[in-house]
Formats: C-alpha cells, sequence, structure tokens
C-alpha cells in the first residue's frame, strides 16, 4: 500500500504526523481555519456544508467514510472546506446507500486531506488556543511558512464565495407559502424542510436589496446559514433591517447572528466555537430541552440584544444565546440548526412555528 | 421539577445470584442507585439474596436484607419497613418481574408502596410481547410480522401463515431463555414447548426470522419533564440470531448514515413515549436489512441492563445513577455531568474512541454443551477494550477475555484455526462460536474474499475489511525485523492492536525485545481520556484507555499511588465475589490517604465505575499493559507505592512473577511464597515439612508418571493441574484408562496455552481422593508482625469432592467438634506463617473420620470473603487491603476499622446457583469441577431456616409437603434411610426406584410409588416427574466414571423444575430445615441488625 506522509502545522507552530489523502492542491500546500467537529455520524452532510467555507475540519471520532458518500446527503453542490483532518480514513465503505467511497469524493471536489494523527491531541489544544490558522501538505518547510502567514476567517465576507450567483425557485407553484431565501451558504436540507413545511422557496443572492424582496411579496423571508464573521456581511444586515415588520422574517445560523445585528446586537468570536451535534438548548417557554446540531464560531452577545427583542433558547453548556425573537413584529431566528442534517431532529418544530407566523400575518 | 421531598424510604430490588443473561452488571446499578439515593438523604431499604455483591455492604443502605427474591420475603420486608416507594428498574428482570408479582398479589397497594421509575402499566406494555408489538404498529413503527401462540398447537399455526424460518420469543424472560429458530414443523414444536415453559406468562411470540440483519441498540433516558436522550448507539458485529449479550457488539454504531441513525433515534424516542417509561433508562433493540435500510424494532428493555452498564463505561454517563435521580424528580438539566463538572447531564455524549464488548463462554466446564450461538444468551461475562480504532479495541478486547490468546490470531493457539484450508475455514465460520472471529481472521489471512466472509457470516463488510486490515498490516510486518522498523512503522502496527507478545510470535523474539526495539523509535503508550464530549470540554475524571499517539493525559501522582488489579471477566470460578474484594480495596486505601488506581476490563463491575478509584485504567490485565500504567504513573516521580495482585483472584495473582522480575514491587505476600502455595508439588514439601497431613499423592507431568503414582496410592484418585481456579480441569478418577484419557486431555490443553493446561512446568496433582469427608473452607488474614485473623470457619454441607464453590456451606460450622476447629485454625496459622502471607489466606480442608487433610491453600482473596463479611460483620477485604499496605491488624482495631465477628445468634448458608436451566444436556451432579454461575446466602437464627432461605434464594424452593422421589448409590443407602424417615415423619409421601425402594421398605417406611429401572417394564421416571406428581428429586449417582446413571432422572427434574438433591448430606439438612421451617414463624431480619447482635468467637 502507497502512502504519502503530510504533516499538519497550525500557526503557532504545532505540528501534526500524518498521512495525505484527498486531493492534491496545485500549490502543494493547503491552508484554512482548523475547526474540530464532535459528531459521530454525518461526516458528508458536514463536508458539503457550505458554512464550513474557509475552514479545514477536524472529525473528533476517528473512523471516517465507514458508510461511503450518496447524492442524497449532499448539502450543497460542492465543497466549500478547505481540508479534512481524520484520525482514520475508511478503505471500504458498507452502506445499501453507498454510491461511491469518500476518499475518491475527496479527490473529486478537490478537498485535501490528511489521515493518521493524534485529532483528539488536536481538538485538545484547539480547545484551549482556540480555532486558528493552519496549512498542511507533504513538505513540511512549505507548510510552516504557510502556517505562519495563514489567514483566519475573522472580518472575511466569505459568503460573496458561496452565496448563489442568480435567484432559482424549489418547491411546487401552488405550495401555501411562498417564501424568499437569502442564501449565505443555504443547506439543502433547510430547503427540503421549508418544502416539508408546505414552501415554494425563491432562493436569492445574498445581495439582494429588500426592495426586490419585498417587491416579490413573498409570505416569509428565511435567512439561511453560512460561513464566517456576520460582521463582515454588512450590505444583507442592512437590507434585512428593512424586512423587519413587513415581513415574517425566520433565520437559522449565521441568519440569526445577522438578524441579531440588525436588531442592533453586536456578535463576538467564541474560542472554538460550536460544531457538533449534541448540543443541549433550553426552550425557555417551554422548559424543553432539545438536542442540536450545531455548526458556528460565532454568537449574538447577550447583553448587546436590545429591549425589543427576547432571548427564546439558551446553550446549557456555555449560556449563549440560541435563539430570539423580536417583540410585536413577526421575526425570529435560532442559532442551531432545527433542519439538522446532520444531527438530531428535537427543533425541527421551528418550521411549523415560521408557517404559523405566516399565517398569522 | 427538583427532588420529590414526599418520599421518605426507597425499596431497591437487586437481581439476586449472577446467573447467565444477569451478572454482576445489577450490581453496578444497584450500588450506583443506593448512594444516590442515600446522598439525597431517602433512607434506603435494600433486598438481594447475593451476599457477593457490592451493594449489599451494610453501609450502602439503611436497611439491608439478604432474603430470598421471592414474594412472601419481600412482602414481609414490606411489611417491616414500610417504604414510601419500590424503584424496580435496576435490578434487572429478576426486579422487574418481582415488582410485578408483588403489585398483582395486592402488597403494594395494601402497604401504599409507589412504584418509581416504571409504571406497572409501562412494565406490562414493555415486557409483554404482544402488548409490545401491538404498541410499536400503533406509533407506526414496524415489527417482524408475528403472532402469539400459548399451546404448540397454536404456535405451529402461526408459522403456517408466516412461513418458516422463525423465531420463538416468549414475554418477560431474560438472557434470550427459551427463544429459539425453527427451521420446521418439529423444530418448532420442541422450541415452542420449552418458550411456553419458560415464559412466567406462558405466552410465545412466534415471529418471522430476520436473522442476518444488521442488530443495533440505543440507551435512551428520559426524564419527568420528557426530556429524551440517547446515551450511546451499539452495533452488533454478529447479525440478528445471535443474542445481543453473546454478540461481539460495538460503540458507537459504525455503519449507519446519519439519516439512519436519526430515523433510529426517532423511533427510540417514539417508543420510550409510547410504552410510557416515565423517568430512567431503557434499552430499545432494532433490526436493519442490510441491503435496503428496513428497520424493524426487536424489543424494549424498560429498565438499567446489561447494555446500559456498556453504554456508561464506553460513554462516561452513567446511567443507574442518573436513572436514580431521574425516579426521584430531578430533570436532566438539573444533574451535573460529574466527567466535564461544567456541563448538564441532559446532553447525549459524544465519544473520540471505538469500544468493542466480546462475551466470555464456558463451554468447556460444560461438558455436553454444544458451543454454538444463538438466540439464547450462553456466555457468563464480558469484557470491553478501548482504542481509538475499532482494530486497536477489538485486539485489546480479545486479549482481555484471558481465553490464552494475545489478540485477533498472531499468536501461538491460532494453530488450531491455520490447520483448515480456506474452504474449510469460511465453512466451519458460517456458524457463529466463540472461536468464529479467529476463523475468520484465518481465512482472510489464506485469502478468502470480504465479499465472501460477509455472505457466510453475515458479518458486515466494514468490520471485515477492519479484520482485513490486521491481517495485511501483520503481512507487512512478518519480514521485518524489530530494530528496522520506523517510528511510524511501529506507530502503525500499534494503531492496529498489535501487543509486543503478538509481534514476538510473529517475528520468534522475545517479546521484551519487541518492548525494547519499539520504545527505542520513540512509540509508547499513551493514555488518552474517556470524557463524555470527545475533548470539547475539559475531563475532571481521570479515567483513561492506552494507545500509541502523540499526546499523554496521565496527570502526576501527588499522593503516593497504589495499584489495584482487577479480576477481568466474569467466569465460573471467578465472579463478583472477586470484584467486591477490589472495591473495597479501593475504598479502604483511599479513607487510609493512598491515591488509587484500578486497572480492569470488565465493564459490568463496580470496579470500573469512575469513581470507584481516584484513577481507572479500561485495560487487559496482560504484563504489557500493566507495566505501561505502572511506568506512566511513575514518569514524575517513585510516587507509586505497589501493585495489589491478590484480591483479584486467579488473574492479577498469574501477573506477580512477571511484574517483580520488571521492577513493579508486588504488595503484600511475595511472589515467592505465592508460588509455594500455588505450586501444589512444593506445597506439597511444605505440608510435610509442617506435619500438616495431605491426601497421599504425587506430582505427574505425564500419563505414565499418573499411572505409577495411582498404583502406589490406589484409586479413585484426584488429578488436579497448578494455578488453577474453579477446578478447571479437575477429575475424580477410578480406574487406569480414565487416568490416561483425563492426563491426555490436560497435555493437550497445555500445548494451546489454556488455563489448567499440562506442562513441564506446569505438571499435574494425583492425590488420593478421600470419600465422604467434610470440606471445610477457612478465610484468613496475616499481617508483616505475623499476627493471624480467622475471618471464617465454613462448613459445606456437600462432601469433599464436589467443588467448594458449587457446595452449600454454613457459618459457624453446624457439625464441626471444637477439637477439629481448633486443630483447622492451628494449622491455617501455622500455613500463614509458614508461606509468610501478608493478607488473605484461604485454605481448603477435608475432615475424614476426624482427622483434618489440608487440600489447598490459596495466598489471596477467597471467593469467600464477601460471604464471610455479610455474616460476621468483619469487613475481611478492607482490613487486607489495609495490611498488604503495611498496616497491622493491631493498628486496625485501635481504628476500628477491624471490629469482632458477629456470629451470636444467627446462622449464614451459602448456596451455589448452577447454570443447568440454560444447557439442560449436561449432567448436574456435582464434581470437583466447579460450575456454578452465583450464588446465594440464607441467614436465620437457625441453621434449617437459614438452609431453607438458602434453597428458596437459590430458586429450588424445598416444598413443605407431597411426595419425594429417591433414587440412591448403595453408598448413599444408609444416610438417605435417614433423610427419608425425617420426611416421612414431616407427612410426605415416597416414591423410590426399585432397589431403594426395598431398603426403604427393609427399614419400615412405605413407599408409595415403586418407579422401574431405566428400560423395565413398569412406572418410568421421567414420566412421573414429567407429569408433575413429584415435588422433591433425591437422587445420588450410583456406579464410578462418568457417571450417567440416574442421570436421565436429574435432567427430568430440572427439565420440569423439580428442586433435585444429588447429595445425601444435602438431603439431611433439607430434611432438617423442612421440619424447623414447619413449625416456625418465618421471619426477616436486616444485616445491620444480626452484626449489632450479640458478638461470639467465631466458630462456636
Ligand atoms: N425476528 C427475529 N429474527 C431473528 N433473530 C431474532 C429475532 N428476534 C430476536 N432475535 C434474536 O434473538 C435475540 C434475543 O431476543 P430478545 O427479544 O432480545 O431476547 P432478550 O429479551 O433476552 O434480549 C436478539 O438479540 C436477536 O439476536
Ligand atoms: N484429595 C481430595 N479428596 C477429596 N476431595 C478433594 C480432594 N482434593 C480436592 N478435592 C475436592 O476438589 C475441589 C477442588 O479442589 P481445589 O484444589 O480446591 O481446586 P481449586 O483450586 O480450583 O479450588 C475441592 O473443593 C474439594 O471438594
Ligand atoms: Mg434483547
Ligand atoms: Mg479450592
Amino acid at each position: 500500500m502507497s502512502r504519502t506522509e503530510a504533516v499538519l502545522v497550525l500557526q503557532d507552530g504545532t505540528m501534526f504526523e500524518g498521512e495525505a489523502v484527498g486531493a492534491l492542491v496545485p500549490s502543494g500546500v493547503a491552508t484554512g481555519e482548523v475547526v474540530f467537529n464532535t459528531a459521530l455520524s454525518g461526516y458528508q452532510e458536514i463536508l458539503s456544508d457550505p458554512s464550513y467555507a474557509g475552514q479545514m475540519i477536524a472529525f473528533t471520532y476517528p473512523h471516517i467514510g465507514n458508510y461511503g458518500v450518496n447524492d442524497d446527503d449532499l448539502e450543497s453542490h460542492r465543497l466549500f472546506c478547505r481540508g479534512v483532518i481524520v484520525r482514520d480514513l475508511a478503505r471500504r465503505s458498507s452502506s445499501w446507500r453507498a454510491t461511491g467511497e469518500l476518499p475518491d469524493f475527496l479527490v473529486h471536489h478537490q478537498v485535501p486531506g490528511i489521515t493518521g494523527i493524534d485529532t483528539r491531541r488536536l481538538t485538545r489544544h484547539l480547545r484551549d488556543v482556540g480555532a486558528m490558522p493552519a496549512a498542511m501538505g507533504t513538505d513540511e518547510a512549505a507548510v510552516r511558512a504557510a502556517a505562519r502567514d495563514a489567514a483566519g476567517t475573522d472580518g472575511l465576507d466569505l459568503v460573496a464565495d458561496v452565496t448563489t450567483r442568480e435567484p432559482y425557485t424549489v418547491g411546487d407553484a401552488d405550495a401555501p407559502f411562498s417564501v424568499v431565501a437569502y442564501d449565505f451558504g443555504i443547506k439543502r436540507t433547510i430547503l427540503r424542510r421549508l418544502i416539508g413545511a408546505g414552501c415554494r422557496v425563491e432562493v436569492v443572492p445574498a445581495s439582494t436589496a429588500a426592495a426586490d424582496v419585498l417587491a416579490r411579496n413573498p409570505d416569509g423571508v428565511f435567512l439561511s446559514n453560512g460561513p464566517g464573521d456576520p460582521a463582515a456581511v454588512v450590505g444583507a444586515t442592512a437590507e434585512i433591517g428593512k424586512l423587519l415588520g413587513e415581513v415574517p422574517v425566520f433565520g437559522i445560523c449565521l441568519g440569526h447572528q445577522i438578524l441579531g445585528r440588525a436588531l442592533g446586537a453586536t456578535t463576538t468570536k467564541l474560542r472554538f466555537g460550536h460544531h457538533g451535534a449534541n448540543h443541549p438548548v433550553r426552550h425557555e417557554s417551554t422548559g424543553r430541552i432539545e438536542i442540536t446540531s450545531q455548526n458556528h464560531n460565532y454568537v449574538v452577545q447577550a447583553d448587546t440584544i436590545p429591549g425589543g427583542a427576547d432571548v427564546t433558547h439558551v446553550n446549557l453548556n456555555d449560556g449563549t444565546v440560541e435563539g430570539l425573537r423580536v417583540r410585536g413584529i413577526p421575526a425570529f431566528s435560532v442559532q442551531h440548526h432545527p433542519e439538522a442534517g446532520p444531527g438530531p431532529h428535537d427543533a425541527a418544530y421551528l418550521f411549523a412555528e415560521f408557517t404559523g407566523l405566516m399565517t398569522a400575518t | 421539577m427538583p427532588r420529590r421531598d414526599d418520599l421518605h424510604s426507597i425499596l431497591l430490588i437487586g437481581s439476586g445470584p449472577i446467573i447467565i443473561g444477569q451478572a454482576c452488571e445489577f450490581d453496578y446499578s444497584g450500588t450506583q442507585a443506593c448512594r444516590v439515593l442515600r446522598r439525597e438523604g431517602y433512607r434506603v431499604i435494600l433486598v438481594n439474596s447475593n451476599p457477593a455483591t457490592i451493594m449489599t455492604d451494610p453501609e450502602f443502605a439503611d436497611a439491608t436484607y439478604v432474603e430470598p427474591l421471592d414474594v412472601e420475603s419481600v412482602t414481609r420486608v414490606i411489611e417491616r419497613e414500610r417504604p414510601d416507594a419500590l424503584l424496580p428498574t435496576i435490578g434487572g428482570q429478576t426486579a422487574l418481574n418481582l415488582a410485578i408479582s408483588l403489585h398483582d398479589a395486592g402488597v403494594l397497594d395494601r402497604y401504599g408502596v409507589e412504584l418509581i421509575g416504571a409504571s406497572v402499566e409501562a412494565i406490562h406494555t414493555a415486557e409483554d410481547r404482544s402488548r409490545f408489538k401491538a404498541a410499536m404498529e400503533e406509533i407506526g413503527l414496524a415489527v417482524p410480522s408475528s403472532g402469539f401462540a400459548y399451546t404448540v398447537d397454536e404456535a405451529l399455526s402461526v408459522a403456517r401463515s408466516i412461513g418458516y424460518p422463525v423465531v420463538v420469543r416468549p414475554s418477560f424472560i431474560l438472557g434470550g431463555g427459551g427463544t429459539g429458530i425453527a427451521d420446521d414443523e418439529d423444530g418448532l414444536a420442541e422450541i415452542a414447548a420449552h418458550g411456553l415453559a419458560t415464559s412466567p406468562s406462558t405466552e410465545i411470540l412466534v415471529e418471522q426470522s430476520v436473522v442476518g440483519w444488521k442488530e443495533y441498540e440505543l440507551e435512551v433516558m428520559r426524564d419527568t419533564a420528557d426530556n429524551v436522550v440517547i446515551v450511546c448507539s451499539i452495533e452488533n458485529v454478529d447479525p440478528m440470531g445471535v443474542h445481543t449479550g453473546d454478540s461481539i457488539t460495538v460503540a458507537p454504531a459504525q455503519t449507519l448514515t446519519d439519516v439512519e441513525y436519526q430515523r433510529m433515534r426517532d423511533a427510540a424516542f417514539a417508543c420510550i413515549r409510547r410504552i410510557g417509561v416515565d423517568t430512567g433508562g431503557s434499552n430499545i433493540q432494532f433490526a436493519i436489512d442490510p441491503d435496503t435500510g428496513e428497520m424493524v424494532v426487536i424489543e424494549m428493555n424498560p429498565r438499567v441492563s446489561r447494555s446500559s452498564a456498556l453504554a456508561s463505561k464506553a460513554t462516561g454517563f452513567p446511567i443507574a445513577k442518573i436513572a436514580a435521580s431521574l425516579a426521584v424528580g430531578y430533570r436532566l438539566d438539573e444533574i451535573r455531568n460529574d466527567i466535564t463538572g461544567e456541563t448538564p447531564a441532559s446532553f447525549e455524549p459524544t465519544i473520540d474512541y471505538v469500544v468493542t464488548k466480546i462475551p466470555r463462554w464456558a463451554f468447556e466446564k460444560l461438558p455436553g454443551s454444544s458451543p454454538v450461538l444463538g438466540t439464547q444468551m450462553q456466555s457468563v461475562g464480558e469484557v470491553m477494550a478501548i482504542g481509538r480504532t475499532f482494530p486497536e479495541s477489538l485486539q485489546k478486547a480479545l486479549r482481555s477475555l484471558e481465553t490464552g490468546r494475545m489478540g485477533l490470531n498472531c499468536d501461538p493457539a491460532e494453530v488450531v484455526a491455520d490447520r483448515g484450508t480456506v474452504d474449510e475455514l469460511v465453512h466451519a465460520a458460517a456458524t457463529p462460536t466463540p472461536e468464529r472471529i479467529f476463523l475468520v481472521e484465518a481465512a482472510l489471512r489464506k485469502g478468502a474474499s470480504v465479499e465472501r466472509l460477509h455472505d457466510t457470516t453475515g458479518i458486515d463488510p466494514w468490520f471485515l475489511d477492519q479484520m482485513l486490515a490486521i491481517t495485511e498490516g501483520r503481512a507487512e510486518l512478518a519480514d521485518r525485523t524489530p530494530n528496522e522498523l520506523t517510528r511510524t512503522e511501529w506507530r502503525r502496527a500499534a494503531g492496529l492492536g498489535f501487543a509486543d507478545a503478538q509481534l514476538a510470535y510473529l517475528w520468534d523474539v522475545p517479546s521484551e525485545r519487541v518492548r525494547e526495539a519499539r520504545l527505542a523509535a520513540g512509540v509508547s503508550a499513551t493514555f488518552k481520556t474517556v470524557d463524555t464530549c470527545a475533548a470539547e470540554f475539559a475531563a475532571h475524571t481521570p479515567y483513561h484507555y492506552s494507545t500509541h499517539e502523540d499526546e499523554d493525559e496521565v496527570a502526576a501522582v501527588t499522593r503516593d499511588a497504589v495499584v489495584i488489579l482487577g479480576s477481568g471477566p466474569n467466569r465460573i470460578g471467578q465472579g463478583v465475589e472477586f470484584d467486591y474484594c477490589c472495591v473495597h480495596a479501593a475504598f479502604a486505601l483511599s479513607d487510609a490517604g493512598y491515591e488509587t488506581v484500578m486497572v480492569n476490563c470488565n465493564p459490568e463491575t463496580v470496579s470500573t465505575d469512575y469513581d470507584t478509584s481516584d484513577r481507572l485504567f479500561f485495560e487487559p490485565l496482560t504484563i504489557e499493559a500493566v507495566r505501561d500504567i505502572c511506568d506512566a504513573l511513575r514518569r514524575d516521580g517513585p510516587r507509586l507505592a505497589g501493585v495489589i495482585v491478590s484480591l483479584g483472584g486467579q488473574t492479577p495473582l498469574k501477573l506477580a512473577h512477571a511484574l517483580e522480575a520488571v521492577g513493579i514491587p508486588v504488595l503484600g505476600t511475595t511472589p515467592a511464597s505465592i508460588d509455594l502455595a500455588e505450586d501444589r508439588e512444593r506445597f506439597n514439601e511444605l505440608c510435610e515439612a509442617l506435619a500438616i497431613p495431605q491426601p497421599d499423592g504425587g506430582i505427574a507431568a505425564n500419563a505414565d508418571a499418573a499411572a505409577v503414582i495411582a498404583d502406589r496410592i490406589g484409586y479413585p484418585v484426584l488429578v488436579r493441574p497448578s494455578y488453577v481456579l474453579g477446578g478447571r480441569a479437575m477429575q475424580i478418577v477410578y480406574d487406569a484408562e480414565t487416568l490416561a484419557s483425563a492426563m491426555a486431555e490436560l497435555i493437550g490443553e497445555g500445548s494451546l496455552g489454556r488455563e489448567g493446561g499440562l506442562s513441564a512446568e506446569r505438571p499435574a496433582l494425583v492425590d488420593r481422593f478421600l470419600e465422604d469427608a467434610v470440606e471445610v473452607d477457612v478465610d484468613a488474614i496475616r499481617d508483616h508482625t505475623g499476627e493471624v485473623l480467622i475471618g471464617g470457619v465454613m462448613e459445606h454441607i456437600e462432601e469433599a469432592g464436589v467443588h467448594s464453590g458449587d457446595s452449600a456451606c454454613a457459618i459457624p460450622p453446624p457439625t464441626l467438634t471444637p477439637e477439629v476447629i481448633a486443630t483447622i485454625e492451628m494449622h491455617t496459622r501455622a500455613l500463614a506463617e509458614a508461606l509468610s502471607v501478608c493478607g488473605l489466606l484461604n485454605v481448603q480442608y477435608a475432615v475424614k473420620d476426624g482427622s483434618v487433610f489440608v487440600l489447598e491453600a490459596n495466598p489471596r482473596a477467597s471467593r469467600t470473603v464477601p460471604f464471610v463479611s455479610k455474616a460476621t460483620g468483619v469487613p475481611l477485604a478492607k482490613v487486607a487491603a489495609r495490611v498488604i499496605t503495611g498496616a497491622t491488624l493491631a493498628m486496625l482495631r485501635d481504628e476500628g476499622l477491624l471490629v469482632p465477628p458477629a456470629t451470636g445468634g444467627h446462622v449464614a448458608v451459602k448456596e451455589a446457583v448452577l447454570p443447568f436451566n440454560r444447557f439442560p444436556e449436561v449432567d448436574t451432579v456435582l464434581g470437583p469441577e466447579m460450575r456454578s454461575t452465583g450464588e446465594v446466602m440464607g441467614v436465620d437464627r437457625s441453621f434449617g431456616l437459614a438452609f431453607v432461605k438458602s434453597q428458596a434464594a437459590a430458586g429450588n424452593a424445598l416444598p413443605m409437603s407431597g411426595t419425594v422421589f429417591l433414587s440412591l448409590a448403595d453408598r448413599d443407602k444408609p444416610g438417605g434411610l435417614g433423610a427419608a424417615r425425617r420426611l416421612v415423619e414431616l407427612g410426605f409421601a415416597l416414591a423410590a426406584t426399585t432397589g431403594t425402594a426395598a431398603a426403604l421398605e427393609a427399614e419400615g417406611l412405605p413407599v408409595a410409588v415403586i418407579v422401574a429401572k431405566v428400560g423395565e417394564p413398569g412406572i418410568d421416571a421421567v414420566d412421573l416427574i414429567s407429569s408433575g406428581q413429584i415435588d422433591l428429586v433425591i437422587n445420588t449417582p450410583r456406579g464410578h466414571g462418568p457417571r450417567a446413571d440416574g442421570n436421565h432422572i436429574r435432567r427430568a427434574a430440572t427439565r420440569h423444575r423439580v428442586p433435585c438433591i444429588t447429595t445425601v448430606a444435602a438431603a439431611l439438612a433439607a430434611a432438617a430445615g423442612i421440619a424447623e421451617w414447619a413449625t416456625s414463624e418465618p421471619s426477616v431480619r436486616p444485616l445491620q441488625e444480626y452484626h449489632r447482635d450479640g458478638q461470639l468467637p467465631l466458630g462456636v
């Protein structure tokens, strides 16, 4: 069996040794911000989630690729993440759903990777120093150099790279609700959920002006998930501000952060963010606990939320804001992923809340 | 909702004796529940008949009743204690079924006892297969098509409508009791009959077979506010058709896409909500069609289970502990995750390693049983191993089993599998057996494809490919040498789970050389932490496992540390008793200010609970693993006081020498002394020197030598290997040819490196077999100043020749004279001194015609230590642990740890529990090879009453009236007649086989029914027993050699659940007990009261 040794070097110089897998990037060295994800299953959904644009994903679960890949579990048409870091990439998969193997999938989508490293050491390190830019490749010297001046995601408008160029519509023409969805990096599972809830969804570029949205007179506007720093998505935030009160708004993840900022709240970066499928969230009005799927590095800062809005959901691990609702105005959002894909379905009821809101107004 | 203040006292029911399907996982859950509820300030009342458990320690409950787990006894406990509530979900199927019976008998209503955790309604819906099926269909979950039957004919007609093969599954069972797969009408008729007999509600489910589908389990928790979480997913390597308890299983699920996993999770939520388990843990089993993903629900257990113990150890999420808190009102988000310390328990653990569980079977001890796995659980224990990858955890688990294997082959024992050709191997692998996994690897190594093996075994291709990775890794290493391997290559080898010992075999060099080369290349064991969160948060509990990566997480030792080696998987001969001793050592030593470090690989135990000791290493008990742990602990300085090898049974004792050899201090009795006692030849010399009589005998390493000895001392002789436990491979031999074959067997085992195997350095003993001798067990402790404490003198009910582990015994000794007891104590002290024991010593004696012979001495904790402690109130294991670490008995007396024994006013009887109901084809006659899986204790004010309780607790409740069927060997007739007369006086009618009948009538005893000899015309014994006219069978085997005679009688008794006594001694005890019981008011009392009572010296 032929093996090519490779290294992963973090900006602080910490090095991990492993073997190269996946695509060979032209330059021979891949860079990106390393984040770890603790989900036990759903690697294909995670890899194809546009929210990971600019990041290299380290999976804490050691065996990745066990059940191969298939077309239904893709969250977008291509992969935006910059690299994959695993302890053990499956040599051979087994699943009646599989149409291919993960290693080939990575090559096909030009995503480089490294396997065989001590991912637990990496996770413990990131836990302490925070998500960090890094580089990986086969030439240690080159990698070290690249790691030193690799950039993080702060202040970067990655949405511009992932949003759709042209509007497109999904769902039945005669669906009860018509929704305009801002595409900051929208996941297919979200669209499936909206359609399932009875929506026809027109997905529009992140740069779409509020006026153009209202001109379509939708029953509701959806603000999607997406990559990077909400503070960098300036234009959209302003436009969303104009929609509040005009039409029911529902935001998820980055969409939630943008709604928060539109309301005047500030967002800050967590040390290493929430990336996994087991985060407990309390629904304040019912006291019920939801196990949620999460993928974000930034949060809406609780103490900056203006009086006009209430915190509806709280993360029980660290007390961060998981949900917002604007008083008197039909607009709400959650930080976690009620659509799951991957992850638990505990929060799926939120899509019904959205349609409920649209019916009410 | 916070703690329920309307409750004050809570009754817990334990699971009783260790039996197949119900092992010490329920001691673990019960102990956790007791701790939690007491910490919450409730008065805890516990009933459990098993004295070997930690939960029955007086300090774990306010009132501890060691009484039979039947409606009568528990009703008395309820009358006496008037608990507010009963928590039935932590004592396995036994507690659950008993709770239902108490409810049905109206006891709970009468005394206003509230069931908490699960309602009667919920238990019925989950356990009654018909109601469960209906419930699942109601919420739209698929179950295999099936029908119910209450008679064999109904079963046959159901099968006609579904089509064969079908699976038979009785309601309210455990460990697949009574289940089976039938391919045709004849098969079904038999299996259905057995199934109906097994089900408490004589209801069976006849179900479409989904053999070969993937089998999964989810561990679910729910709280009063209807918050639900999945703690762990488990995937079976052996597909449907092999009981989960007999399957190699892996956590987390490996081959499910998230879409499928979430669908299963949603189904589990719907299921627990529909069944209505108010709070606590449940286990739900699913089957998935590998070709279409079709999912069906197999069953739900509305209680903590074997799998929930596994899940707790696999994730660090203490299910039983949390279930107990939920049962008294707490919500998941009100409970802290004590591993992270900061996050709540309302989350789903995520892990960054792979856990593999492998069952341990005991077929070799049950001649006649066939080692084929099916829907009935047959394993007696299990091991768990943690690795960063599946290959690593699989190989670690295989060496944890202690079956002489070092991993997935690549060891001397692989020759057996390697004999076969590819086709033979693939063919053999089609049948699930304990050996299958080794055959699979051998087949892969010889070129069989993953597809081909998948087709024949049904094992998922992913698992097979992972095994292939091990095989290919081996091939890459084969033609290399230790010194030329690069660091990366070493890491890859270790990452595939190869132990130094395996590579040493591969390269034919000493392990030591492999180790040196590996360390020289910079690859050493690194320890990771089990933390419930894949390192997302800092962990505060040092629960570790080894691997070979970059980073080691073992914190520096700050106080003097003591490593306690556990006893590995439960097996016949070594069970929960030894875990009890290790756990007590951990408690006593941390009280004494030591840092305690536990090493064990048995997920069912209390010892592997992360808060039993200061540090837990979940590792195989091999010299390599223990050495790596000690190195890690010694890294930052010489704080390691040493290792305790004498509390975990034979397992750690075997490591004593090797540990000393590599410079790891062994605490307590020195390896040299251990050798002196274990090496039966040298031990004989010692006894001679001390003038302590022993049965005449000699040492033989081969058949001829054995024959010579036998001719000298005369038959019958007993053949005993050295360094064994549970009488492994021990035989009573009455003639020359049997002796020859016995020796041949031992030599065979030896060549496979099996336990009890014979070899030049491990010869066998050939002893004169003392017939009709009384056997006595003694547990003593000697401290380094030479003071000896006699902990307990136990008189066996059955005669010597019945293994000490299989015979009942009593404290204080009912018939031994003070002189004999004095002699026994004298010999014991002399031996303790001569062996310069420091810690526990167990000596076994045979008393014949007043003279005392020593049979063996074990310089370690024995099976009876917990029984003695429950009987006398003296915490022997704690005292021993302190003595081993340097304390003197005098000191401990002053401290108040060593209290005088309380034996006044009560008698305690221990009875063994045997697994014959699982192995109907096995003869029930007791012999020198131990076969019991567990034990119970009966305690009362007199021997008779205690004996009756012990029988009831063991599931052989003695009849108080009716007909007794006697069939006695000639030599047993005199004694047997005594018992018969007693029973006649008590109003019993007699039935007997012709010979016995003649003897009885000669004595003027009326025989109502005379039973014909086998094959002769007249009333047939088996028919008589089957017809239900017999209430008690007393059958002592006639003749010698393979004691076949009377076997059919004993089998019939087992099959029809008629209590069966096979020795005269037990018959006399039974008669005495029945007599007393008939004339006295039965009562129950907690241990705490017995121990408070008059403290007389032992043996009076
Ligand atoms: N319909 C079926 N087809 C094939 N195997 C089955 C079927 N139902 C159960 N089994 C097998 O029998 C085993 C025992 O059945 P189960 O109902 O779980 O008994 P228990 O209650 O003792 O766990 C299961 O682990 C599974 O392997
Ligand atoms: N010489 C003997 N005469 C009669 N019975 C014996 C003799 N030696 C051993 N036994 C019986 O065999 C059983 C097992 O022998 P033992 O040496 O104790 O094996 P183990 O070490 O497995 O406990 C004993 O409990 C005793 O009942
Ligand atoms: Mg089961
Ligand atoms: Mg013995």
